[in-house]
């Protein structure tokens, strides 16, 4: 039955016995879905925790009686917060705090795992790090106006980052995710009467709830780009790199 | 089947061995210490037991963030509670003279003690924030005795573990390790910005841990219990908010 469906030039390669390299690492495939798994329970019950107060301070107090930076025009889901809404929305904050808090958990820990491995096998240097020649204007200009034309993604895009996705996963792993923990961290009264620093310096535990919800719709932004990007170079050959490892190299852009 | 090396199988085995027997050490040390929180089965058990034992191997003796008298909230926010009940509001017409605290467990002299006792008690008093779970806060100065000198007091037996406490409002009812109860900054607080604690904001008694959320800070205290299980009260998960679907431990 495979061979009816697999013609014999895509299995070359494996029958000369040239075994293709991984595509992607298998620490890199798990720590990938374990981030994945997290970051989406992260979300929804963020959302949940979000929307029993909708609305965001600066600096270190905020309650419904003071001005708010801003507010989230959605009702809420707890009675006592102003929203113009003349209803209340079903209050999910007990389960939703219990995995948020173990969520958090794993994401953090899968990213120490994924750091430590990065670095000690080179990952970071040579799969993420952008060659200097890369970073010249005209070489970013033309890899911006190849997205900007929607040229295919090539066969050597299959196997490697181009300029942008190098920047933008150092940019998310570098900053973005140690932001969103760091901020999270610095909500916490039992961890910040150890570490007074970690909410200080951000202005107060307020402002660390305000810049948490930045970066978290920061990063949402980045899934929605990383899931569109996938999809539009190959969803199935992208996903089975991230899951197998293969590449099916002559199927890429159908 | 022959992609993965002899070696990588080894290597893979060797892995999930080694990790499959931390965790069980791990899992043994934690309960022999009284690392793992009343709440901590469950699905969520895992997480809830990573921060309450990181939290008590990195933060028991931490003191909360205090703050200067200028930083204290213009418009605290009295969250909303339950209307009183006639036992309250007959209390609260005498001037909460009636008002008692009761004391008993795993103690050498059980007592009832007035206001005035606890007010005869060393004051202490921090301004420190109040945080809800829902995402807002204030800040405000707490005035009261340190809940380890009232356990000192009442002669706190050696075998004690937690002390479970109680509001005069239906069903609530919290508790705390130790290491939260004989912590400096817990204070059973009759005061509040230089003035008696208003009955809004949980007077004229209020448990007040400025370490964690503010429903460990139970309002209208009226009874103490020192004991060494929590199995015993409740449905056994340690207080009313894991009954409720919140976690035990709010110090996040």
């Amino acid at each position: 039955m495979a061979d009816s469906v697999w013609s014999p030039a895509s299995t070359a390669p494996a029958q000369a016995g040239a075994v293709l390299p991984a595509r992607h690492s298998a620490a890199v495939r798990i720590t990938h879905w374990l981030t994945a798994v997290a970051f989406l329970a992260l979300l929804v019950t963020g959302v949940e925790i979000l929307i029993s107060h909708p609305r965001f301070y600066w600096g270190e107090t905020g309650n419904v009686l003071t001005p708010p930076l801003f507010k989230i025009p959605i009702p809420a889901s707890r009675d006592m917060v102003p929203t113009g809404y003349g209803y209340v929305l079903p209050d999910q904050n007990g389960w939703s705090r219990y995995l948020h808090f173990q969520s958090a958990w794993l994401l953090v820990l899968t990213g120490f795992v994924y750091l430590a491995w990065g670095f000690f096998s080179g990952h970071f240097r040579r799969d993420l790090l952008p060659a200097r020649a890369d970073l010249s204007g005209r070489a970013l200009w033309s890899v911006v106006a190849q997205h900007l034309r929607f040229a295919p993604a090539s066969q050597d895009d299959a196997w490697s980052y181009n300029v942008l996705q190098r920047l933008t996963y150092l940019f998310v792993i570098f900053i973005l995710f140690p932001l969103v923990v760091w901020t999270g961290l610095a909500m916490s009264p039992a961890f910040v009467s150890a570490v007074p620093a970690a909410v200080n310096v951000l202005g107060g535990q307020q402002s660390a709830r305000t810049i948490h919800f930045f970066v978290s719709i920061l990063l949402t932004l980045f899934l929605f780009v990383h899931v569109i990007m996938v999809s539009l170079s190959g969803f199935g050959n992208r996903m089975r790199a991230m899951i197998t490892g293969r590449v099916g190299t002559d199927r890429e852009r159908v | 089947m022959s992609k993965y090396s002899r070696r990588q199988i080894i290597t893979a085995g060797l892995v999930t061995a080694a990790g499959g027997s931390g965790l069980a050490a791990a899992a043994m040390l934690a309960r022999r210490y009284g690392l793992i929180p009343p709440d901590g089965a469950g699905l969520c058990g895992p997480g809830e037991t990573l921060t309450y034992a990181a939290q008590r191997l990195l933060t028991s003796h931490s003191l909360a963030r205090e703050f200067s008298p200028s930083q204290i909230s213009k418009k605290p926010f009295a969250n909303e509670v339950a209307p009183p009940t006639d036992a309250f509001k007959r209390l609260q017409q005498a001037g909460f003279v009636g008002w008692r605290l009761a004391v008993d467990g795993l103690i050498a002299h059980p007592a009832t003690f007035s206001i005035a006792d606890i007010k005869s008690f060393p004051q202490r008093s921090h301004i420190t924030m109040v945080q809800c779970e829902e995402g807002w806060s204030y800040i405000a100065e707490w005035i009261g005795a340190p809940l380890s000198h009232l356990l000192d007091v009442v002669g706190t037996l050696p075998q004690a573990r937690y002390v479970v406490y109680r509001s005069i409002e239906r069903d609530t009812w919290e508790s705390i390790d130790m290491a939260d109860a004989l912590h400096p900054q817990t204070l059973i607080t009759y005061g509040m910005n230089s003035g008696d604690l208003p009955v809004g904001f949980g007077g004229p008694l209020r448990m007040r841990l400025p370490r964690q959320l503010g429903y460990k800070s139970v309002k209208f205290l009226t009874s103490l219990t020192v004991t060494d299980n929590l199995k015993k009260f409740g449905k056994g998960l340690g207080s009313a908010s894991p009954e409720g679907g919140y976690a035990w431990y709010a110090g996040i």
